[in-house]
């Protein structure tokens, strides 16, 4: 591990955290006492930072980092925990294998922002496994940005329990620079009470390929879960996205939401899977795949924007 | 052309499935004018409006359409718009995750918060409690329409085409409307309003009667209110799209002959 005052630690933290800005995230926070947070570069943990309530165990690996996450019970967390990850070289593997742990009654968020300005032949595998505790409220945010090359692969993973009256809220968003390839994997169960929303939102170009396998199984009396995917491809990109929910309990209560935009070139599919094993659990889906709406595009014409400019605006729109 | 004349439509005849909406529309709009194109439900009014903007679907088979004097019946909305010609739809588009204010500086040259904030005024709408909402369906009809007004008053076009500023606005906003029309024209910017309102036509300096596709009457607004209520009757047998007729002669007697209306 690089210690705090080595100049290379010095080095690689400065351009990190220049990384990070370009992908949303406000570097400032990353080095305010007050926000838990953890800074991590390839397989180096260069900083952690932890508040009252809130623990981070970071190990670094041969081509990553594991680590834990734990909110004690009753703990709210006054402002987000932010992480950081990524990479500065354009090649290599960064495998992030991570557990969060949210204590009973806990409240927490987290702001994650994932960098990888260089890539041009790079892997960032996530698999985080999630227990939201009884009454307790997680949502976490994670923002990418790639660069331009398209030459990464972002391979997510995640198993979610969700205990009784217990809430997740997940975000992932990937609407700056090239996608590459995305591969979002995500499995979650809701026991009675619980919500689940799970929201992707990625923009793909050239030859991107977009998937997102989601699977929300509401197990428990009066769960919810929502899905909501919002993906635009253009030129040969290709988006995937299959969501399967399952309402497997009475007064279980589950929506599947996909809007894809569709211009050149490019494919976009969605399979949604509803599942029902309890007559008195209701489960439904809504899908929209097509091209930006021609008056929302000459509204916009119709201001001065030539046609691109104005599609990009409507699909930015779309995945802010 | 004369020099006065900002937009000149000759002849312009459009064809849409099942229907020929526009039969040789002849329309001037000078400089600095505030023109009232009246008309009921289905008289072509909106195919109008789109026809000038040139949206899809909307090429005209005959006739011309003169801005500047300058040809742009073939151009591309964008073109169009950047000549300085705009429309404010019947029922505008909404978009979801755009804030007003990024909607209003969209057209705008040089955007600043103070002309954006002057906009969202003028068509009185607080400007701390929507610069950045978003102009999507969380908006009512008529709080979407304003904006719509905003944001063609704050790109400051040539020619404004309004279609039907006040529907679906509560009646106390009508006023409001017909003075930023007037402080529009005031400011540079000609404009071509599109209603069924007769009291809105008040605003304007001239007006047009469009019937079945084609312009029957210019004047004042006095002169069209006058022709309207003298010449036009009720149409029985074309209920539901052109309720009502007009007694043969004039510039009516080509719409006539092409059995748009009977006598």
């Amino acid at each position: 591990m690089l210690q705090q005052r080595d100049p290379a630690w010095a080095r690689e933290f400065e351009a990190i955290l220049q990384a990070y800005e370009r992908a949303g995230g406000r570097p400032d926070v990353l080095q305010t006492p007050r926000v838990a947070s953890a800074v991590i570069s390839g397989n180096q943990v260069l900083a952690v930072n932890l508040v009252e309530g809130v623990s981070i165990e970071a190990q670094e690996m041969e081509s990553g980092v594991r680590a834990r996450i734990v909110v004690a019970p009753d703990t709210v967390v006054e402002y987000p925990v932010h992480l950081c990850f990524g990479m500065i070289p354009s090649e290599g593997l960064q495998e992030i294998i991570s557990e969060f742990e949210i204590g009973e009654r806990a409240e927490v968020g987290f702001l994650a922002h994932c960098t990888f300005p260089n890539a041009v032949d790079l892997k960032h595998v996530m698999d985080a496994r999630i227990r939201v505790g009884s009454g307790a409220t997680m949502r976490y945010s994670e923002a990418h940005y790639h660069g331009s090359t398209g030459g990464i692969e972002v391979l997510p993973t995640t198993h979610a329990q969700v205990d009784e009256g217990g809430r997740l809220e997940s975000e992932f968003s990937l609407v700056h620079g090239r996608v590459g390839r995305l591969d979002i994997q995500f499995e979650v169960d809701v026991d009675a009470g619980g919500t689940v929303e799970l929201t992707a939102k990625a923009y793909g170009s050239a030859e991107d390929e977009i998937n997102v396998n989601e699977v929300v199984r509401l197990n428990g009396e009066g769960a919810r879960g929502l899905t909501k995917t919002r993906a635009a491809v253009r030129d040969r990109a290709i988006s995937k996205v299959y969501t399967t929910a399952e309402g497997n309990a009475p007064g279980a209560v589950g929506h599947m939401d996909c809007t894809e935009i569709v211009r050149g070139k490019a494919v976009a599919r969605n399979v949604p899977v509803v599942v029902v094993r309890d007559d008195r659990a209701r489960v439904t889906h809504e899908a929209a795949i097509g091209s930006v709406s021609k008056k929302e595009l000459e509204t916009l014409m119709a201001r001065g924007l030539d046609e691109d400019d104005a599609v990009d605006i409507i699909i930015r729109g779309m995945l802010a | 052309m004369q020099n006065d004349v900002l937009l000149q439509v000759e002849d312009v005849w459009l064809q849409r499935p099942g229907a020929e909406v526009l039969r040789g529309v002849d329309l001037t709009v000078g400089r600095g004018e505030v023109h009232a194109l009246l008309g009921l439900n289905g008289s072509g009014k909106t195919s109008l409006a789109l026809t000038l903007m040139g949206a899809t679907g909307y090429r005209p088979e005959r006739g011309r359409i003169l801005f500047e004097g300058q040809d742009i019946t073939n151009l591309s909305v964008t073109e169009r718009a950047r000549l300085g010609l705009t429309l404010a739809w019947q029922e505008p588009a909404r978009f979801e995750g755009l804030p007003t204010a990024d909607y209003l500086a969209l057209g705008m040259k040089k955007p600043t918060r103070e002309r954006i904030e002057e906009a969202l005024a003028a068509v009185a709408l607080s400007p701390p409690a929507y610069l950045s909402r978003t102009v999507n369906s969380a908006l009512s009809g008529g709080e979407r329409k304003r904006i719509e007004l905003a944001a063609v008053y704050a790109m400051q076009p040539r020619l404004a085409v309004l279609d039907e500023p006040d529907s679906g606005v509560d009646v106390l906003c009508i006023g409001d409307i017909m003075v930023l029309i007037r402080r529009m024209a005031s400011e540079g910017t000609s404009v071509l309003l599109i209603t069924h309102r007769d009291e809105m036509a008040e605003v304007a300096d001239k007006a047009s009667l469009i019937c079945g596709g084609a312009v029957v009457n210019t004047g004042t607004p006095a002169e069209v209110r006058e022709y309207f209520a003298q010449r036009c009757r009720p149409h029985g047998d074309r209920l539901g799209s052109q309720p009502w007729g007009v007694e043969a002669g004039g510039t009516y007697q080509r719409v006539v002959a092409e059995g748009v209306c009977s006598e």
